[in-house]
């Protein structure tokens, strides 16, 4: 186990879970299917892939205030990512994260590419401000 | 209030406040005048209606005006639009409930333009980007983007962290951007915040534009606002010489030099087009939403459609506040448009009335727009948006099909 990445304070408790890596952007409207929480919009780096139970990162932020919202409905359907994982976010995000209890962090370094893959798994430590790897796949 | 002596639903909000007033090292709290809230079915879902439930059991209140955003169903011609039962029941049981809140359910997205004026420096707790951007870029005034949640938590408490645009710093703009050329077109101002937006791409950055040949009119301002906050997640622009915080390019920038410089020129301009090529000719629905139009921007649609029809093949979208429906039916544009064949809806804008099932009962394949924003939007759907200038949008809607000019392949 070895911290991989480090932020500022994030929000929610530690968790872990396998870290899906995206090199685009997130909007919960503009790329997800709120039904079922699959990447649904065409040509996205994670197209057709669930978020499900997994530790997501993406670089930045795009769009609305319908992730208010849209967090606290994936979680109650089962379908809502354990922990997420930005670059840099926007408030919308983090409103929508704290409301469903789901654990964020932002500002991290290095580069999650640099240092991790997709399918690895982590935990992620919000009041700490580390992400650790804990096994590759 | 933490305490809970306002009650467990008071305490409730502050304590998701005080959460993300942490994640974002804020400075305290500042008292709200005005919150403005994004609240419908298609947002918030089943979860987020019992949310809103849990506060009426518990007799919250709102102790601030608290409006409502367009919603997702147009209670009078839902059924014309083959919108689902369902989520028109729901749809009635929400309002209720936002009501019994102490909510004023205006159900529009251009409240700036047809309710309440914020005036220079007034702090506001306001969802939907759109009202965002322009509260703090055209208006002086200053708020963070509150997403529903963060907006009813401002509701119940009348205060909101102090953090981002609420504190003078993050107000500085960094990003110069040049504009080259007559930007005409209400979706030019569009493709232009589209075009900033996209080079922008962070809710922090604030982009400074310059060189425009003239100052934009209220709805141009609307538009590019809608476009830039769709396409960069930005919550405010400066536009030198026009927007109160950018009385010249120095006060716009800090005094310091931008951190980028870009030009946009003609052809960037076109290019922002570009991406946007019909799939086909043919066009299945043209929509005029996102934002709610003005009584200008109805008057102007009914003009270009006065005494014409809309085709067979092609459905015509118009969607406005209840005011300005009510305005614009006096002065006779929504019978020009309805007996054209077209729809003038209120209280909605388009892209959340479930366009994709709305495209499936009618069997849309394509959607063209003159606003960039919902052409943003609506990939997401798997619609294919096509964005093109008002005028194309009315003639392909009379004749079923894109002009050969306004076609790319």
């Amino acid at each position: 186990m070895s911290v991989v990445l480090r932020a500022p304070r994030g929000f929610g408790a530690d968790v872990e879970g396998e870290v899906v890596l995206s090199r685009d952007t997130f909007s919960i409207r503009y790329d997800m299917d709120r039904e079922t929480g699959v990447i649904s919009r065409r040509g996205h780096a994670l197209e057709g892939q669930s978020l499900a139970g997994k530790i997501v990162y993406f670089p930045a932020v795009q769009g609305g205030v319908a992730a208010g919202w849209a967090f606290l409905a994936l979680a109650h359907r089962g379908v809502a990512p354990a922990g997420v994982l930005f670059g840099r976010t926007n408030p919308v995000m983090i409103q929508g994260l704290v409301l469903a209890g789901i654990p964020v962090m932002h500002r991290l370094s290095p580069d999650p590419f640099t240092v991790l893959r997709s399918g690895e798994r982590v935990r992620m430590s919000p009041a700490r401000g580390v992400v650790e790897r804990l096994s590759r796949p | 209030m933490r305490a809970g002596e306002l009650g467990e639903p008071t305490r409730r909000a502050l304590e998701q406040q005080i959460a993300v007033g942490e994640f974002f090292d804020a400075d305290g709290f500042v008292p709200v005048t005005s919150v403005h809230m994004m609240g419908d079915m298609e947002v918030m879902g089943d979860a987020g209606f019992a949310v809103i439930d849990s506060l009426v059991a518990d007799g919250a209140r709102f102790v601030v005006p608290v409006t409502t955003n367009a919603r997702c169903v147009d209670f009078e011609r839902a059924a014309a639009l083959r919108q689902d039962p369902g989520l028109v029941a729901r749809e009635t049981a929400l309002v209720a409930r936002l009501r019994a809140l102490g909510a004023m359910p205006v159900d529009t997205c251009i409240n700036y333009q047809t309710l309440y004026q914020p005036q220079f420096g007034e702090h506001l707790a306001w969802g939907d980007t759109g009202t965002v951007i322009w509260a703090n870029s055209v208006a002086g005034a200053r708020t963070n983007y509150e997403a529903g949640p963060a907006a009813v938590a401002a509701g119940l408490t009348g205060v909101t962290p102090a953090y981002g645009y609420h504190l003078a710093p993050q107000r500085v703009g960094s990003l110069r951007f040049e504009v080259r050329c007559p930007v005409g077109d209400l979706t030019d101002w569009g493709a232009l915040g589209g075009i900033v937006g996209r080079l922008t791409l962070d809710y922090w950055k604030v982009p400074v534009l310059v060189g425009l040949r003239r100052s934009p009119t209220g709805d141009e301002l609307k538009h590019f606002g809608t476009a830039l906050a769709s396409y960069g997640s930005c919550a405010m622009f400066h536009m030198v010489g026009v927007t109160p915080e950018a009385r010249d390019e120095a006060e716009a920038l800090g005094g310091r030099p931008p951190t980028a410089s870009h030009v946009i020129d003609g052809p960037a301009l076109d290019a922002f087009y570009r991406t946007f090529p019909e799939d086909r000719a043919e066009v299945d629905v043209v929509v005029f939403s996102g934002p709610q139009l003005s009584v200008l921007e109805i008057r102007r649609i009914a003009e270009l459609l006065e005494g014409r029809r809309v085709h067979d093949g092609t459905a015509l979208i118009v969607t406005t506040s209840f005011g300005n429906r009510e305005q614009a039916a006096r002065l006779g544009y929504v019978e020009t448009i309805e007996a054209a064949g077209g729809h003038v809806l209120s209280g909605v804008c388009w892209y959340i009335m479930e366009p994709a099932k709305m495209a499936a009962a009618f069997g849309w394949r394509n959607v063209l727009t003159n606003s960039a924003k919902l052409a943003n939007i609506i990939g997401g759907y798997r619609l294919h948006p096509i964005l093109r200038r008002t005028a194309v949008c009315v003639e392909a809607a009379v004749t079923g099909r894109l002009p050969a000019e306004a076609r790319w392949r």
